[in-house]
């Protein structure tokens, strides 16, 4: 039982990764770009959540219901705070990538991930200057737990939401690249960038849009990650940022089924290892299991082998 | 002797001008110190900017001249830091002069870096691009980690060692004796260290890492080892060993990192593994980057100018890191793209075309 409940917290926190990991990865897919300032959209997302929902609560819900809003109320303000979130993180991946990245989409793979950096950078001292250096209890967005076999099991809500709201996205970004015309234009865009502007794809616009989506969904796993550890400051995002990233190679980057299959383990093996092995070195396990895992399969779990032309 | 000049090719007088400019810098600086120029954030400045130095020419000939990605380089910065601590505080005693101390350390730092340099390259190098990334960033993290864990203690019998991975044992678990030296504590590092860093010192291991890396770079391994980053099938079909000349280059660049990290260690008196992480191998990256991959005269003057930098912008307190990553954005803009480059090219004629990058 103690096993089961070690596990759905990995999945969970698993399920953030591949959320952040599926924004890597369908950057990467179709720029050809380690987007390292990624994690620092979550925390932009995350601070905007939570801006939004103490104005919602203190002004709006109690103006409006008084002392106790019902429920209803306060989860709809909540879910139209996370909309918000995802709006304002979406509209922010679009500016990025077309004041920092688009400039550079000759040059080579070093100088945009510099200025990927670059933006990270930016973002973290722009949050310090805007929200302050200290951090900040987030609220989570659903409290409670499920009880089950007694209580020998809980679930805290939160989990179950992560690991549905996983799902729910996986499927619906699977539908969205085989089925809408905007997906098909990005699967041509990463399969080849020349031939799909030649039958008529508008690149530049394929390539925003994958960074809002992105960016979007970075808000959502902001909003999941703060639930999940409700402490809140400008650094947030980057070390999720950079286990999510690992998690996107070890699925094979580029490959959002992998990005999926990849935060999952990648979750899972850290929790079980923070339980049973060593809290220290929980993260040392983990890389250790990707290093074994890339030297095993050298392009990620399920990524494609490109085999070399001469 | 102008004849000679002449006749030098282009790549050796660009050595012999790095070589100069170092030295030159050095003569500077310390006509500089004794003429009481300098304040004392300005001394403090110079040992911490000869290390990033060793470390930017040493990245330089990983990501330049290799032509792999190295996210990971402030794992061997870390050994080599911590390593020249452990000797330098066991032989506080035994050898009382600094300066061969301060020798031994990075002596001993450098060659356990290239043994850890040795351990990652096996693996890391069979691995292609941002795969090969990754690994490195898992190596520096699990370094880190492991540092973190690490007990070290001296007294009369010899050293001790211990693996904190339980989170339960610290110094005390060692054992050590009465006149002991706890040197380094876990997760909070090594503190009370003897400071016994120069900067002369720091300016001979900056020529010393100048001559290995241009040495090797217009040496016949060097143009092996460029001759595989600009096509490494082609380098195997004319019979160059990848995976030696791939090894060599990334042992040579860990040793060199492991030698900066002892200057660097041992000019705190207090240091953790926290310090040595991934926003260091990144720093690091960024002054590679920004001086031209494989440029090893812009490497040195990115360092510079990019330590002191944020140093520099110190009155605008909160603003300084958004201004330093507003600067740096727009130099990246700057010099890649290739509008604003035409540009350049134009206004500077002799400017030659796009260097390889990445």
């Amino acid at each position: 039982m103690e096993f089961l409940s070690y596990l759905i917290t990995g999945i969970s926190l698993g399920s953030i990764y591949a959320i952040i990991a599926l924004g890597y990865t369908m950057v990467y897919g179709i720029a050809k770009m380690l987007n390292f300032a990624h994690g620092d959209v979550i925390m932009v997302g995350s601070y905007v959540v939570f801006y939004a929902t103490n104005f919602a609560r203190t002004s709006l819900l109690t103006r409006l219901f008084g002392e106790a809003p019902p429920a209803l109320a306060s989860g709809l303000a909540t879910l139209v705070c996370v909309i918000l979130a995802m709006v304002v993180c979406g509209v922010l991946g679009i500016i990025i990538e077309a004041l920092a990245y688009k400039p550079l989409r000759q040059a080579g793979s070093l100088a945009v991930l510099i200025t990927a950096i670059g933006v990270s950078y930016f973002l973290q001292n722009a949050a310090q200057l805007l929200f302050g250096a200290n951090p900040v209890n987030f609220t989570p967005v659903v409290s409670d737990q499920l009880t089950l076999f007694d209580g020998q099991l809980r679930i805290s809500y939160v989990a179950l939401l992560t690991i549905v709201a996983c799902v729910v996205i996986m499927v619906a970004l699977t539908v969205f690249t085989s089925q809408s015309k905007m997906g098909k234009a990005m699967r041509a865009c990463s399969e080849d960038r020349g031939a799909a502007q030649l039958m008529g794809i508008n690149v530049n616009s394929t390539i925003s849009m994958t960074f809002a989506i992105g960016s979007a969904l970075a808000a959502i796993a902001g909003v999941l990650l703060c639930s999940y550890s409700p402490v809140l400051q400008p650094t947030t995002g980057s070390m999720p940022g950079i286990k999510a990233f690992t998690a996107a190679v070890f699925g094979g980057i580029g490959s959002i089924p992998g990005a999926f299959l990849g935060g999952i383990l990648l979750g899972i093996i850290e929790a079980l290892a923070q339980a049973y092995i060593s809290t220290q070195l929980s993260n040392t396990i983990l890389f250790a299991v990707l290093i074994i895992v890339l030297l095993v399969k050298p392009s990620g779990l399920l990524g494609k082998y490109v085999p070399e032309k001469v | 002797m102008k004849s000679y000049f002449k006749n030098m090719k282009r790549a050796t007088k660009v050595d012999y001008a790095t070589y100069a400019g170092v030295i030159l810098a050095f003569v500077v600086v310390m006509a500089c110190k004794s003429l009481g120029l300098l304040n004392r954030q300005m001394t403090g400045m110079l040992v911490p900017i000869c290390a990033y130095i060793c470390m930017a020419l040493s990245l330089n000939l990983t990501v330049g001249i290799l032509g792999e990605l190295s996210l990971g380089h402030a794992g061997f910065m870390s050994v080599g830091a911590f390593s020249g601590i452990i000797v330098s505080m066991s032989l506080s005693q035994t050898v009382p002069n600094e300066l061969v101390r301060l020798v031994l350390a990075l002596v001993v730092g450098t060659l356990i870096a290239a043994v850890v340099g040795l351990i990652v390259g096996v693996p890391v190098l069979r691995l292609r691009g941002d795969y090969l990334a990754i690994v490195t960033l898992a190596f520096g993290e699990i370094i880190k980690d492991i540092i973190n864990c690490l007990l070290v203690g001296w007294d009369e019998r010899g050293l001790h060692f211990a693996f904190n991975f339980d989170g339960n044992q610290n110094i005390q678990s060692l054992g050590l004796s009465e006149n002991g030296i706890e040197i380094i504590k876990g997760a909070q590092g090594a503190s009370g260290n003897d400071r016994i860093a120069t900067f002369t010192v720091g300016f001979v291991l900056v020529m010393i890492t100048l001559i290995v890396v241009l040495n090797l770079v217009r040496s016949r391994t060097g143009r092996a080892v460029m001759a595989i980053r600009d096509n490494r099938i082609a380098a195997e079909s004319v019979g160059i060993n990848v995976t030696k000349y791939k090894l060599i280059a990334f042992v040579t660049s860990a040793a060199l990192a492991g030698a900066a990290g002892a200057l660097f260690g041992l000019n705190y008196a207090s240091v953790n593994a926290a310090q040595f992480d991934f926003n260091t191998s990144i720093l690091v990256l960024v002054y590679v980057v920004l001086g031209g991959l494989g440029n090893m005269w812009g490497s040195i003057i990115a360092t510079v100018v990019l330590y002191v930098l944020p140093e520099a912008l110190r009155e605008y307190a909160d603003l300084r890191m958004l201004l330093y990553a507003i600067i740096l954005i727009l130099v990246m803009l700057a010099t890649h793209n290739p509008r604003l480059r035409d540009l350049a090219g134009r206004i500077i004629p002799r400017r030659r075309g796009a260097e390889a990058d990445g």
